[in-house]
């Protein structure tokens, strides 16, 4: 029974695993920019939750809604001002600006809120379960974590099939120079979705509060994650981002089953063969193009 | 008023000056051939009218408004579009959403493109990288309708095209000429340039050498111009 235990802690991990991956995969799908700051501006918005619910004593869910949308301004921003700039220097200088970006983000946090660790509650959500038997119990958190990253990637999926900004922004990662002479404006389809992408990571870097304790220096160890993740799963597939996710999670607590010191290796070690075995991820791209 | 007012444009590829002082007007309801031999500066002409291109001098005007610092997605809004040499459809769209993405209100919705061209409906849910020649170039000018443009930008027209498919796209052209719109083309064929457009205009080495109109045109003025010996007075080398 523990190791249906395991695999069932392993799905519902790999759910929070899609949830930080989806913004870094909307990114790297759109503006064919890997994010390294995804990790550390995730953090920021676990910090800027824990502020806020402690300031105006809300519960972390209804200090979401003023993280959430100060998040997406803060991804709006970080593309027009930061980004855009870049982009035009070529395909390192994105790369460049994220990282001192995830270096700035990650010693203000150590500056800011020293190198204590910290954690959200939940409330009642932290500890409740379901207890199927002896063995076996589902918790409560882990289900809602993972049924918000089900509807966050969905809900993401039918806005880039559905609406129109969704297929401008489509339009846009297939040939950003064609999209400006059929009238869209790329620079704006490119700060959406940053704002769409850095809102999920605050999101995301929630439910991480709430799961487990947290102090500054955990950003880039999300940010690894969620690539893995990422990759794992295809690039610029959402869905094969979820399958990613789930295959990561499970390969980290069956891992941990086995020898606690292998929670972390094993998930690396999958990572690594399905890159050196099937490089381009279990699905591969169909919505944008790599 | 015209139209399209152009005056004294200069644009460079580089170090390459591809357009040299060019003016000219486009009154509402024209349709004005562009051609010349390859290299002459016609595609860089239509990308800088249409806003892709920055120009290095002189101005481009619409209804006398100056444009020649409106970025490209904005002159879409008051309406230019540009059929791009290529004809670059986004690849991984299919040809409604390729349709869809450029739509804008007016006289042209999707169902008045798709029955100006009859090629597209058996093929709007393919995506656009699947599309034969003449598909392609069918969805390039019908996306650039669904803007529902003022002035249609078409670059090289027929190139790449079979002659059925040609024949397809000039049947549907005339539709969009039949409905008020403007169009400037840059066309290779002289032949079917001569027998669309209402004016031709020559150009070589970015700068126009020929003007008027077709009837009154001899053919052998037009290749003179066209491949520059009348500059020099004679056919010599």
């Amino acid at each position: 029974m523990t190791w249906v235990n395991a695999v069932i802690e392993g799905i519902l991990l790999g759910g929070l695993y899609a949830l930080f991956a989806c913004g870094l995969s909307l990114m790297f799908g759109v503006m064919r920019i890997i994010n390294l700051a995804h990790g550390d501006l995730a953090l920021l918005g676990t910090f800027m939750i824990m502020v806020v619910s402690q300031h105006l004593g809300l519960s972390p869910f209804a200090a979401l809604v003023i993280v959430l949308p100060g998040a997406a301004a803060v991804g709006y921003a970080l593309q027009m001002g930061i980004l855009q700039r870049g982009m035009r220097g070529g395909e390192l200088a994105p790369l460049l600006a994220t990282f001192g970006l995830s270096v700035v983000i990650g010693n203000l946090l150590l500056e800011i809120f020293s190198a204590d660790t910290h954690s959200l509650s939940a409330g009642a959500l932290t500890t409740a379960s379901w207890q199927i038997s002896s063995q076996l119990s589902i918790p409560a958190l882990g289900v809602l974590i993972f049924a918000v990253a089900v509807l966050v990637l969905g809900g993401l999926q039918l806005f880039l099939s559905r609406t129109s900004l969704g297929r401008a922004m489509r339009a846009t990662a297939d040939d950003p120079g064609t999209a400006e002479l059929v009238g869209i404006n790329s620079r704006r389809v490119y700060a959406t979705a940053s704002a769409i992408a850095i809102a999920s990571a605050a999101l995301a870097g929630m439910f991480f509060g709430m799961r487990s304790s947290f102090d500054p220096t955990l950003g880039p160890a999300q940010l690894i994650f969620a690539f893995e993740a990422v990759v794992i799963g295809g690039l610029g597939s959402l869905w094969g981002t979820l399958v990613g996710g789930i295959i990561l999670g499970v390969a980290q607590t069956v891992g941990a089953q086995i020898d606690p010191a292998w929670s972390i290796l094993s998930g690396h070690i999958l990572f690594l063969a399905v890159l050196a075995f099937r490089s381009g991820g279990i699905f591969t791209a169909r919505e944008v193009r790599v | 008023m015209s139209l399209l007012e152009v005056s004294d444009l200069d644009v460079r590829h580089g170090l390459l000056q591809a357009v040299r002082g060019v003016s000219f007007e486009l009154d509402e309801g024209e349709t004005l051939a562009l051609v010349g031999a390859n290299g002459a500066g016609k595609s860089t002409l239509l990308s800088a009218i249409a806003g892709a291109h920055r120009p290095n001098g002189g101005t481009i005007r619409l209804d006398g408004r100056p444009i020649t610092n409106l970025p490209a997605h904005r002159r879409v809004g008051i309406g230019i579009a540009l059929v791009p040499e290529g004809r670059r459809l986004f690849q991984s769209l299919t040809v409604e959403e390729n349709l869809l993405v450029a739509g804008r209100p007016g006289y042209w919705t999707l169902e008045r493109v798709l029955e100006a061209f009859p090629l597209l409906p058996p093929r709007r849910g393919h995506r656009a990288a699947t599309l034969s020649g003449g598909e392609r170039q069918a969805t390039a000018i019908a996306r650039a309708l669904m803007s529902n443009p003022r002035l249609l930008l078409l670059d090289e027209v027929s190139l790449g095209l079979a002659p059925a498919a040609i024949e397809d796209v000039y049947r549907s052209l005339a539709r969009v000429t039949d409905a008020g719109t403007t169009v400037l083309l840059v066309e290779q064929d002289l032949t079917r340039a001569l027998g669309f457009a209402r004016r031709v205009m020559c150009m070589l080495e970015g700068r126009i050498v020929l003007e008027g109109d077709p009837a009154a045109l001899a053919r052998e003025q037009i290749t003179e111009a066209y491949f520059g010996l009348a500059r020099t007075g004679a056919p010599s080398r």
